[in-house]
C-alpha cells in the first residue's frame, strides 16, 4: 500500500519491542466477539492511483459544470474567476497540511495570514474585529443570533423574510433546542422589502434583527433606520452578507449601524465546490469581542521583543471552558480563510471595486435585457449583480428546461421556497464577470423559447 | 607569466565563528522576515487584470461605498512572494513528524486533491438542478456506503461540517428521538478525560453536562456511570478509543445499560483511526458517531479546518437525519431536502447547514477510501497501533506513563511530565522538540494526567522516523530531567521564540491599524 512506509520486517522488530506476539495483541482490549476476522466483506479491496483517478473522471463527466455552460446561479454561492496563484498558494504544503496553530512559534505563517484575513474582514464589513472564521455562511448566522442572545439576555430575533431561507432553516434547527423564538416570515415577490415589519417587531424583548444584505432577491436597502430602532431598544443589528463582492460597491453594513456582521466568504477564492467547503465570515464591534465564537488570532511580542502572532481569548473556547465556551466550534475554515485572504490581496482596494462594478454594470445590462422577453419581468428596483425575475408561469421546470439547452439559468424560487404559489414564479439570476454579453444573449433566447 | 586567477577570488572556507552578526533585514539567510500586507500593499496596486465595466446608469439605489475600504492590494509577484514567505514560518506534515495526539495528521496524499480539484466537483453548483450532478450526488452517496459499512450502522448523515458539528449532530437526532416519545431529559454525561467540545456541544444543544469519573486505570467508571444514570439521562458522549489512548473494554456493557435506562449512546470518532476496518462501532451498542474526515480519512487540516464530521446514526436515531441527504432510485441519484423528505424522512430534526456538506472533503475522502480497500484500511489501523505501542515502550523508561500498566494504548501514547527537574514541565519539552525539528505532541490534555503529553504517531510514519524522534525526546527528557536553562528558554531555531501569550489576551489587537502618524521634529 503506497502509503504506509512500515515494511513487514520493520513491524515484526517492532512487535519485540513491544514484546507482543502478533499485532492482534495490541488489540487484545477489544471484546473478541466485536472484532472483525478480516478485511470488511463486500467492500473492494485497494486500488492503484490510476484506478481511483479513473473512477472519479468517470463520475465527474456526469455533471455539468459551471465553467463549460452559460451560468447565472447565485442564492449564497457565486462564480467568481479565482486567479491562478490563489491555488498555488493554498497547495503549498506548509499551509495545507498545517494544523490549528497551537504551537505559534513554528506557525507564524497561518497565524500572520489569519491577523491579516480578520483585519480585511472587518475593514470589508466596516467593523472593529473578526474572528479567524467558521465553517459558512448559514451556521455564522446562527451563532451571531446566540450570541446575540448572550449579551442582551434576550432569546427573541426577529429575522427578515430576506435571509436565505437555509440559514433560517439552520436558525430554526437550533432554536428548537435553545429555547430562541423567531419571528420570520416568507418573502414577497416585491421591489420592496419587509423592513417595515421588521421595525414594527422590535419591541423590549427583542435581542436581535437579522437582515440580510443584498438579500435573497438580491435587493439592497439602507439598514439604518433599523440599527436605530433596534439600539433603541437594546437590541442588535445582525446583518448578513452572503456575495462579499457586493462590499466593494455598497456600504459596509457597520457604516449602518451593524453590531455584529457575518457572512459567506466563499464567492472570494475559494470556488462553487458544491457547497462546501466554503468559510463563514464573522465581525462586531470591539466591545462584544468576549462573546464571539471561535478562534482568534492577535498580535504580541515574542521573548527578544520581535513581533508575533499567537491565537488569543481562548478562554471563550470549549477546549478551555468546555460546556460554559461561547460556541463548540474547534476547527474552523483555515484554508478557505486562506484562499479568501489571497484573493483580496491580490485584488486590494483598486480591483475589488473594477470586480463589483464589472460585477453590477454586467448585471444591469443582462436584467435589462431578459426583461424585455415577453412576459417576463424584474423585480428589483435596486440590485447589485443578482435580481430576481417574475415568468409568466411556475420558474423550477423552466430551469430544468433550460438545463436541456445547456443553460444553467439561475435558481428558483421553488427550488429554495417549496410549497410557496406566491414565489414559485420568481426565478433569482446572478450575474459575475464570469458571463459574457454572449451567454446572456445565449440565456435570454433559451428563456425566451422555453416560455413560448 | 600572468596567473589564471587575477580577481582575488579563492576558495575559503572562513570559521564557525562563535555567535552569529546581526543582518540588516533581520533576515537569517533562508529565515525571511515578512511585514504585513497592510505595511506592504497600497490601495492602488492590483494584482489582478479586469475588463472595463460597461457604462450603465446604477440600481444601488443611494447606496453606493464612498468611504475608503482600507485594503491594500500587490501584484501577482508581489503576492506569491508574500505568501511563500509566510508559509516558510510554518510546519507542517510535509515537512516532519507532527505527532498531536487526537489530531490524526497523517499524509495527506496529492491525488486527493487532484480528483477534488477535476471541474466536474469543484466547478458546480449546490442549487443546480440534480439531473445536472448526478456525479456529485453519486460521489456523497458511495462515501456514504463505506461509512455506513465500515461502522456497521444504519444511516448517514453527510451535511455536518466539522467534528464538534457532528457531535451537535448526534445529540440534536438523541434529542429528537426523545422528544418524539416524550421525553423530556435534560443530563448529557461526558467522562472527565473526554475532548472539550463535547460538554460545549451538549451545553449548545440546551443539556446540563455530568462529569463521570475515571478510573486509575483511565477507562470510565462504570460502576459510577451506572449508578448515575435515570430518568433525566438522555445520553452518555464516549470517546472510543478514549483520550488516554485506550479502549474502553465495557463500551458494549456501557451501552446496554444506557440504553436500559431510556437513553442514548453517543461516540466520539474522533479516535476511530485506530479501529477502522478491525471494529465496528455499530457492534458495540452506540448510536451515533461522527468520524472526522479530516483525521482518519486524510482531507488536509488546512491550518484549522476545513473538516467534514459525517455522523453515522444506529437505527433507533436514523428518522431523525438531518437534510438533506442522497437517495438512489435505480440509476438516478436524488437529493432528499425539505419538500420531498415526505412521510418517510418526516421525523427530521431538520437543517444543519445551507448546501449539502463539504463535497470537497467527501472526494479527497472518498479517494482516500479507496485507495486503502477494506484491506489497506485495517493495515492503517493496525500500524497506528503498532507506532504508538512502539513510542509507548520505548520512552516509558523516561517518562512516567501513567496507563502503561492498563494493557496496550490504541493508536495514541500518554505521558506526564512527572519527574522533571523543578520548574521544568511539559511546556519546555514541546518547545525543546521543536528546536529538534518536529511538531510537539498535544500538551495539557487530557486534563486527567498531570502535565499530560499525547503522542499520536499515525501509520504514515517510517520506524525511521519513529527511531529518531524516540532518540530525541529522550535526549530533550534528559535536559528537562536535569534542569537545563537552554531548555528553559527554548526555542532557539524557530522564527520565533516563546510569545507572550497573557499580553495578546490582556490587551487583544485582533486587527491591523495603522501606526500614530509620528510627530514631525521640529
Amino acid at each position: 500500500m503506497r502509503y504506509l512506509p512500515l515494511t513487514p520486517s520493520d513491524r515484526q522488530a517492532m512487535l519485540g519491542v513491544i514484546g507482543a506476539k502478533s499485532i492482534d495483541d495490541l488489540f487484545a482490549d477489544v471484546p473478541v466477539e466485536a472484532q472483525l476476522d478480516g478485511p470488511i466483506r463486500g467492500l473492494p479491496n485497494h486500488a492503484s492511483e490510476m484506478a481511483v483517478e479513473r473512477h472519479f473522471s468517470n463520475l465527474a463527466r456526469k455533471n455539468m459544470t459551471a465553467s463549460h455552460t452559460p451560468f447565472f446561479l447565485g442564492a449564497g454561492a457565486y462564480k467568481h474567476h479565482v486567479p491562478a496563484s490563489v491555488d498555488h498558494i493554498i497547495q503549498r504544503g506548509e499551509f495545507l497540511t498545517a494544523y490549528t496553530p497551537y504551537q505559534p512559534e513554528i506557525a507564524q505563517g497561518t497565524l500572520q495570514m489569519l491577523f491579516e484575513f480578520q483585519t480585511q474582514v472587518a475593514r470589508l464589513f466596516g467593523c472593529d474585529v473578526a474572528n479567524a472564521s467558521m465553517y459558512d455562511g448559514s451556521t455564522a448566522c446562527w451563532e451571531a443570533i446566540g450570541m446575540a442572545g448572550r449579551i442582551t439576555k434576550r432569546t427573541k430575533a426577529v429575522l427578515s423574510s430576506g435571509l436565505h431561507p437555509h440559514y433560517v432553516s439552520v436558525a430554526k434547527t437550533m432554536a428548537q433546542y435553545t429555547g430562541d423564538t423567531l419571528d420570520t416570515a416568507l418573502p414577497e415577490l416585491s421591489p420592496v422589502t419587509d423592513s417595515a415589519r421588521l421595525l414594527d417587531a422590535i419591541d423590549g424583548e427583542t435581542s436581535c434583527v437579522v437582515v440580510q444584505y443584498p438579500d435573497i432577491l438580491g435587493r439592497i436597502e439602507d439598514l439604518s433606520a433599523i440599527a436605530a430602532k433596534a439600539h433603541a431598544h437594546g437590541a442588535l443589528l445582525i446583518t448578513v452578507v452572503t456575495e462579499p463582492v457586493a462590499l466593494g460597491a455598497i456600504k459596509a453594513p457597520g457604516e449602518m449601524g451593524a453590531d455584529i456582521v457575518v457572512g459567506e466568504g466563499q464567492s472570494l477564492g475559494v470556488g462553487l465546490q458544491f457547497g462546501g467547503p466554503y468559510v463563514g465570515l464573522f465581525a462586531c464591534k470591539e466591545k462584544f469581542v468576549r462573546q464571539m465564537p471561535g478562534r482568534l488570532c492577535g498580535e504580541t511580542v515574542d521573548a527578544a521583543g520581535k513581533r508575533g502572532f499567537v491565537l488569543t481569548l481562548s478562554t471563550r473556547e470549549q477546549h478551555i471552558r468546555r460546556e460554559k465556551a461561547t460556541s463548540n466550534i474547534c476547527t474552523n475554515s483555515g484554508l478557505c480563510a486562506l484562499a479568501f485572504s489571497v484573493h483580496l490581496t491580490l485584488l486590494g482596494e483598486k480591483g475589488l471595486r473594477g470586480l463589483a462594478e464589472l460585477n453590477h454594470g454586467l448585471a444591469v445590462q443582462a436584467a435589462d435585457r431578459l426583461a424585455k422577453i415577453s412576459g417576463v419581468e424584474l423585480v428589483n428596483d435596486t440590485f447589485f449583480n443578482e435580481f430576481t425575475l417574475r415568468l409568466p408561469k411556475e420558474a423550477r421546470p423552466v430551469v430544468r428546461a433550460l438545463a436541456d439547452r445547456q443553460v444553467l439559468g439561475g435558481v428558483s424560487l421553488g427550488r429554495l421556497y417549496p410549497g410557496s404559489d406566491a414565489l414559485a414564479n420568481g426565478l433569482v439570476v446572478a450575474v459575475t464577470e464570469v458571463a459574457t454579453m454572449e451567454d446572456v444573449e445565449t440565456f435570454a433566447v433559451a428563456l425566451q423559447e422555453v416560455l413560448a | 607569466m600572468s596567473t589564471i586567477n587575477q580577481s582575488g577570488w579563492k576558495p575559503e572556507m572562513g570559521s564557525a565563528g562563535e555567535t552569529a552578526p546581526a543582518t540588516y533585514t533581520g533576515n537569517k539567510a533562508l529565515m525571511l522576515e515578512e511585514a504585513l500586507i497592510f505595511e506592504i500593499g497600497t490601495a492602488g496596486t492590483t494584482g489582478v487584470d479586469l475588463a472595463d465595466a460597461p457604462k450603465v446608469t446604477s440600481r444601488l439605489g443611494n447606496l453606493a461605498r464612498h468611504r475608503d475600504i482600507g485594503l491594500p492590494g500587490l501584484s501577482e509577484p508581489e503576492t506569491v512572494r508574500h505568501y511563500t514567505r509566510l508559509s516558510r514560518q510554518n510546519y507542517a506534515i510535509d515537512l516532519g513528524f507532527f505527532p498531536l495526539g487526537s489530531c490524526t495528521m497523517k499524509h495527506n496524499p496529492r491525488l486527493n486533491e487532484k480528483v477534488a480539484r477535476m471541474a466536474g466537483f469543484a466547478d458546480v453548483h449546490p442549487l443546480q438542478p440534480v439531473e445536472t450532478v448526478q456525479g456529485a450526488l453519486g460521489v456523497i452517496h458511495e462515501l456514504a456506503h463505506w461509512l455506513v459499512t465500515l461502522t456497521g450502522m444504519k444511516a448517514v448523515a453527510m451535511s455536518p461540517k466539522a467534528g464538534a458539528h457532528g457531535e451537535l449532530c448526534g445529540i440534536l437526532a438523541i434529542r429528537a428521538a426523545l422528544t418524539a416519545r416524550g421525553d423530556a431529559r435534560s443530563v448529557i454525561l461526558c467522562p472527565e478525560s473526554a475532548h472539550g467540545t463535547n460538554p460545549a456541544t451538549a451545553a449548545f444543544a440546551g443539556y446540563a453536562v455530568e462529569n463521570i469519573p475515571a478510573t486509575s486505570e483511565g477507562r470510565v467508571d462504570l460502576a459510577a456511570l451506572k449508578a448515575r444514570l435515570g430518568p433525566d439521562v438522555a445520553g452518555v458522549m464516549i470517546t472510543n478509543p478514549n483520550t488516554c489512548g485506550l479502549f474502553e473494554r465495557d463500551l458494549r456493557e456501557i451501552s446496554d445499560a444506557v440504553h436500559a435506562a431510556g437513553g442514548y449512546v453517543y461516540c466520539d470518532g474522533a479516535n476511530f483511526n485506530a479501529i477502522v476496518g478491525r471494529v465496528r462501532p455499530g457492534d458495540l451498542g452506540v448510536d451515533a458517531m461522527h468520524i472526522n474526515l479530516h483525521k482518519t480519512f486524510s482531507t488536509p487540516h488546512g491550518g484549522g479546518g476545513p473538516g467534514s464530521g459525517p455522523v453515522v446514526l444506529s437505527e433507533a436515531l436514523a428518522p431523525y437525519a438531518p437534510l438533506p441527504f442522497v437517495d438512489k432510485d435505480g440509476d438516478h441519484y436524488r437529493l432528499v431536502e425539505e419538500e420531498n423528505a415526505g412521510e418517510q424522512h418526516g421525523s427530521t430534526f431538520g437543517r444543519m447547514v445551507a448546501f449539502h456538506g463539504q463535497m470537497g472533503m467527501f472526494t479527497r475522502a472518498l479517494s482516500y477510501i479507496m485507495s486503502h480497500g477494506a484491506d489497506g484500511l485495517r493495515q492503517v489501523a493496525e500500524d497506528a497501533v503498532l507506532n504508538a505501542n512502539y513510542i509507548l515502550r520505548s520512552l516509558e523508561d523516561v517518562l512516567e506513563a501513567p496507563f502503561a500498566h492498563s494493557g496496550p494504548c490504541m493508536h495514541e501514547a500518554l505521558f506526564s511530565d512527572n519527574g522533571m527537574a523543578e520548574g521544568f514541565s511539559t511546556l519546555d519539552i514541546a518547545k525543546g522538540l521543536i528546536d529538534e525539528g518536529y511538531h510537539p505532541m498535544t500538551v495539557y490534555f487530557p486534563l486527567v494526567v498531570h502535565g499530560a503529553m499525547l503522542i499520536e504517531p499515525t501509520e504514515t510514519e517510517s520506524k525511521a522516523t519513529l527511531d529518531q524522534f524516540i532518540g530525541a525526546m529522550r535526549s530533550v527528557v534528559q535536559r528537562a530531567k536535569t534542569g537545563d536553562p537552554m531548555l528553559k528558554s527554548a526555542p532557539h531555531y524557530a522564527p520565533r521564540r516563546r510569545l507572550d501569550e497573557t499580553q495578546a489576551a490582556r490587551k487583544p489587537v485582533l486587527v491591523w491599524r495603522e501606526p500614530e502618524q509620528a510627530v514631525a521634529a521640529e
